[in-house]
C-alpha cells in the first residue's frame, strides 16, 4: 500500500488527430487536472516521455512549469507504470506534492513510424541484428508467439481470442478507433494480411495519434478533490533486454518477476483483480503477461482465456476499452492502460464498466519484452 | 543497408568474418557471449576476453518468415534466432527456398553473406537430410 492517489485521468483526442505532439499533450494535461480539479499552478512534478531528448523538460517548458521533480525514463509503452512507482516515491519523500503523468503521439497523422524502427547506429543490435531485416518489435513478438505455440501445442485460433475479445470491449467503447467496425472473428484475425510468422496485421496493435495523462497527488489531498480517489496499492518492474538474442526463454518475461513485487507491495493476489489492462501490442504479449502476473499457470493461458472469459461478461474482464488492438495505439500505450483502469474503478465507464471493479491492475510492457511494469490500483474504502 | 560499424570490442569479431571465420567471445572463466562486450556478463571481468572459432554447429532456436517489405530487403525471409553448439544465441537469416518450412529445433551450417567492404555476415543454411 502507498500514501498517494490518482486524483485525475483523461485522454487527449485520438485516433488520426492532425495535431501535434505538444498540442495533444496539452490537451491530455489540462483536462486530467480540470478533471481532477487543479490547475497547472499546482503541478511541481512532471514525468513523460516521446516528446524529444529532452522529453519532461520540454513539456514542462511548454506549460510554463518549473517542476521539483520530473522523470523522462525511456522503457517505452512500459514507461508510465514505471512514472507511477517513481511519483509515489517523490510524492512520499516530499521532493514534490502533484504529479502529472502524460504522453502523447502523432504518430499516425505524422506517419512517423517505420517497420524497422529506430536504428541507433552505436548499439549492439545496429552491428549484429539490424543487418537481417528483422521488423521492429514485430518480429521478436512473431518469434515469441512461435516458439510459445511449438512448446504448448497451441493454435493461431487460439492466440486470436485476445484480438477478437478487444474487438468485442471496442464495441462498447464510443472513443475507440475500431468503436463502429464491428465485431471481429477469429477467421478475419487469420486471415489478415501476415507479417512476421504467425502474426498477422490483425494480431498487432493499432497505429493511431492519441494520448493521456493522470494526476497524482497524496490520498490525504486527493480525499478534498473533486473525484473519489484511486489508491496505487503497489508496484513492480523489470527491465531484461534490448536485443533480440539476450533472452533465452522468449515464453518466460520479466512481468513475472514486475508483477511478484507489486502484489507483494500491495499485499494482494491475482485472485484480488477485478479488472486487468494488460498491454496488448501483440496477442501474444497478453498471453505471455496473463501467464507471467500468474492469473494462470505456464502453458494454460490460450485453454484459460477461451470461451468468453476476457470478453464483456467473462469472469476476467480485461482491457476493457478495446485495448491497443481495437481502442488506440500511440505508441507508448501504458498510460491508457492507466486512464482506463482509473474510470473502471471511478465507475465511469458506461456500457463496459466492469460492475463492482474495486482492484485494477495495469501493465505495461516495452520494447521487445524489454521493460515491463506492474501497477496495482484500488478505490478508496 | 549501411555496412555496421564495429567498435574497438568488435572489431576482431567483424575482421575475422573476412576470413569468413565466426569468432565467439569466451572468458577465462569459461563463459561464452554474444555480442562482444568489454566485460564477461558472468563474472565481471574486464581482462581475459578471449576468442573462438564457432564450428558452424547451429539449430534453430526461433524463426519468423518477415511477409513485409522493408527497404533494402525482399520478403518473404527468414530472421532467426540461432543457437551456436559453442551455447550463444546469435540473430541471423537462414536462407532458403523454402521459409515457411523452417522450423524450430532445425540443424544449419554457417554461410556467408559477402559485405561489399570483403567483410560477411553470417547466414545459416537448412541441412539437407543427407547432412544430419
Ligand atoms: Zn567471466
Amino acid at each position: 500500500m502507498t500514501a498517494v492517489a490518482i486524483a485525475g485521468a483523461a485522454e487527449s483526442d485520438l485516433g488520426v488527430t492532425g495535431r501535434s505532439i505538444l498540442g495533444l499533450q496539452t490537451q491530455a494535461v489540462t483536462r486530467a487536472l480540470a478533471d481532477a480539479g487543479l490547475t497547472l499552478a499546482d503541478v511541481d512534478g512532471v514525468a513523460t516521455t516521446g516528446v524529444s531528448r529532452f522529453s519532461a523538460t520540454q513539456l514542462a517548458e511548454y506549460l510554463g512549469l518549473r517542476p521539483s521533480w520530473t522523470d523522462s525514463t525511456f522503457a517505452g509503452g512500459s514507461a508510465f507504470e514505471m512514472y507511477v512507482a517513481r511519483a509515489v516515491q517523490a510524492i512520499e519523500a516530499g521532493q514534490c506534492s502533484t504529479v502529472v503523468v502524460s504522453f502523447a503521439s502523432n504518430q499516425r497523422s505524422a506517419r512517423s513510424r517505420s517497420l524497422g524502427g529506430v536504428v541507433e547506429t552505436h548499439t549492439p543490435e545496429a552491428q549484429f541484428e539490424t543487418p537481417y531485416g528483422p521488423l521492429y518489435p514485430i518480429s521478436y513478438y512473431a518469434m515469441a508467439a512461435q516458439q510459445y505455440l511449438h512448446r504448448y501445442g497451441g493454435t493461431r485460433e487460439q492466440l486470436a481470442e485476445v484480438a477478437v475479445a478487444a474487438r468485442e470491449w471496442a464495441l462498447l467503447n464510443p472513443a475507440a478507433y475500431r468503436h463502429g467496425a464491428g465485431p471481429l472473428s477469429a477467421a478475419e484475425v487469420l486471415a489478415a494480411p501476415m507479417v512476421s510468422t504467425p502474426l498477422t496485421s490483425a494480431d498487432c496493435c493499432l497505429v493511431t495519434d492519441g494520448g493521456g495523462a493522470i494526476v497524482l497527488t497524496s490520498l490525504e489531498r486527493a480525499r478534498d478533490l473533486r473525484r473519489p480517489p484511486v489508491r496505487v496499492l503497489g508496484y513492480g518492474e523489470r527491465t531484461t533486454n534490448t536485443s533480440m538474442t539476450a533472452v533465452g526463454d522468449l515464453t518466460v518475461t520479466g512481468a513475472v518477476e514486475a508483477g511478484r513485487d507489486a502484489f507483494a507491495r500491495a499485499g494482494l493476489t491475482p485472485a484480488d483483480v477485478d479488472v486487468a489492462e494488460v498491454y496488448d501490442s501483440f496477442t501474444i504479449t497478453v498471453v505471455l503477461t496473463l501467464e507471467a502476473l500468474g492469473f494462470c499457470g505456464r502453458g494454460e493461458a490460450l485453454d484459460w482465456i477461451a470461451g468468453g472469459r476476457i470478453r464483456p461478461g467473462g469472469d476476467f474482464p480485461l482491457d476493457t476499452s478495446g485495448g491497443g488492438l481495437s481502442y488506440c495505439h500511440p505508441g507508448q500505450y501504458g498510460v491508457l492502460l492507466l486512464v482506463e483502469a482509473v474510470r473502471q474503478l471511478r465507475g465511469e465507464c458506461g456500457e463496459r464498466q466492469v460492475p463492482g471493479a474495486e482492484v485494477a491492475l495495469a501493465h505495461g510492457t516495452g520494447g521487445i519484452l524489454s521493460t515491463h511494469a506492474t501497477v496495482l490500483l484500488g478505490v478508496d474504502r | 543497408m549501411n555496412a555496421p560499424e564495429p567498435d574497438e570490442v568488435t572489431l576482431p569479431w567483424w575482421e575475422a568474418t573476412r576470413e569468413r571465420r565466426l569468432l565467439v567471445q569466451r572468458c577465462s572463466c569459461g563463459h561464452a557471449q554474444h555480442p562482444p562486450r568489454a566485460l564477461c556478463t558472468a563474472c565481471g571481468a574486464t581482462e581475459g576476453l578471449g576468442w573462438l572459432d564457432a564450428s558452424g554447429e547451429a539449430a534453430v532456436d526461433a524463426c519468423t518468415v518477415v511477409q513485409r517489405a522493408m527497404p533494402g530487403f525482399t520478403p518473404p525471409y527468414v530472421v532467426a534466432r540461432v543457437r551456436l553448439a559453442e551455447g550463444v544465441l546469435l540473430l541471423s537469416n537462414v536462407v532458403t527456398d523454402e521459409p515457411g518450412a523452417v522450423g524450430i529445433g532445425d540443424p544449419l551450417r554457417l554461410d556467408w553473406r559477402p559485405l561489399p567492404d570483403g567483410r560477411a555476415l553470417p547466414v545459416f543454411v537448412p541441412l539437407e537430410r543427407h547432412e544430419r
